[in-house]
């Protein structure tokens, strides 16, 4: 007998320990999560990361392809920079955001302040 | 609590709960969390505000839903919570990301029939976890059923024994079996779980038969046989596969809503 059961995890489930952490030792903390993807995007809606204002991270959006520009986006945001937004990456995008993902894919993501 | 500790909290509790956020227009970064009741008066619990109390009340409706597909999305609204085209022309648009936090609903198939290839495909739509179980190996293949997230080779009763706790009220267990000797088992391990929808397929004259042999396994209880919704689906006069397994689905989309299915323009009230 045969039961591969394709979990689907919560990936916010994942960090909230982390997330937690950093709320105790009282770091401004930003959210991104997957929105939207078009096309062969490796994670589907809801997958999370999270940064803190040390510039440390926790989870992952795409496998690698995005992450350190979500990171900087996000410390815009905790800076005042920028406000939270969708930020999108992927092959049609302007030079805004030069960031490819391997896979060809189009991924929207909504990056906010985490407020406790 | 803040919006965000409060959905912690939810999710470790695993309670179902949904997070609405504003991810363009008017309120940008606003969040919401929603929680479904079993109160019809007063059908969620909401913390947090998008900007606008009938905005609210209209993504917390929308929300139960994806709550109960366990999809995330993102939906278009007014300012105020319009959400029909017509509303929509001329004013600001408000997108709102709901993620849900659950697990999706499962449906188990039983019978690896012509019906079930279909039937697992509009149960994807709706977004269930759908296994196909048959004890005959040569039918119950992944390449017969590549749609379906478990192909699972086995009799009724260890796949109830072993898995059967997994099932509950919003899942659905459909038996497209045909024969006696799968389907009194099946029926008899859904039974004993739950499990919110259980679907038997064959005619009037079938279903009789069937009972008939229930009631020679020990199944005589009213409660029990009123569960059973069999002959399968919702009368549209479905003759495909696939116009089976849109009756099918529609049965249990009227089951969990609690209405009697009919067209919206024989009735009066609210749609949703």
């Amino acid at each position: 007998m045969r039961f591969n059961t394709s979990r689907k995890s919560s990936v916010m489930r994942d960090i909230l320990n982390e997330l937690d952490r950093w709320r105790d030792a009282g770091k401004r903390v930003a959210l991104a999560r997957v929105v939207d993807i078009e096309g062969s995007g490796p994670r589907e809606a809801g997958a999370a990361m999270a940064v803190n204002e040390d510039g440390e991270v926790v989870g992952s959006v795409s496998g690698g392809c995005v992450e350190g520009a979500v990171v900087s986006e996000a410390l815009a945001i905790l800076n005042g920079d920028t406000e939270s937004r969708v930020v999108t990456f992927g092959y049609s995008d302007d030079e805004a955001f030069a960031v490819g993902l391997t896979c060809g894919g189009i991924i929207h993501l909504f990056i906010q302040p985490l407020e406790w | 609590m803040s919006v965000f500790s409060s959905l912690a909290t939810n999710i470790r509790r695993n309670v179902p709960v949904a997070l609405a956020t504003v991810i363009e227009g008017p309120h940008c970064g606003a969040n919401m969390i929603v929680r479904p009741t079993t109160d019809a008066t007063n059908p969620f619990i909401i913390e947090g505000t998008l900007g606008h109390s009938e905005l609210d009340r209209v993504v917390a409706r929308d929300a139960g839903g994806e709550l109960e597909a366990g999809r995330n999305g993102v939906r278009h609204y007014g300012p105020e919570g319009q959400s029909t085209p017509e509303d929509l022309v001329d004013t600001a648009t408000v997108k709102v990301f709901i993620e849900s936090f659950s697990p999706p609903p499962r449906m188990w198939i039983f019978g690896a029939v012509d019906f079930t290839a279909a039937l697992a495909r509009v149960a994807k739509v709706l977004g269930y976890h759908v296994t196909v179980c048959d004890a005959r190996e040569i039918f119950a293949t992944r390449r017969r059923f590549p749609m379906a997230d478990d192909v699972i080779v086995t009799w009724p009763t260890p796949m109830f024994t072993e898995h059967g706790a997994q099932l509950g009220p919003r899942d659905a267990v459909c038996i497209l079996t045909h024969d006696p000797k799968f389907d009194v088992p099946a029926i008899i391990g859904a039974l004993n779980t739950p499990v919110g929808y259980i679907g038997v397929m064959g005619s009037r004259k079938t279903h009789a038969k069937r009972l008939e042999r229930l009631a020679e396994a020990g199944v005589t209880d009213a409660a029990d046989l009123e569960r059973l919704m069999s002959p399968i689906g919702l009368d549209l006069g479905s003759r495909t596969p696939e116009e089976t397994a849109i009756s099918i689905c529609a049965e249990i989309i009227a089951r969990r809503t609690g209405r009697v299915a009919q067209s919206l323009r024989a009735t009066s009230g609210p749609i949703h």
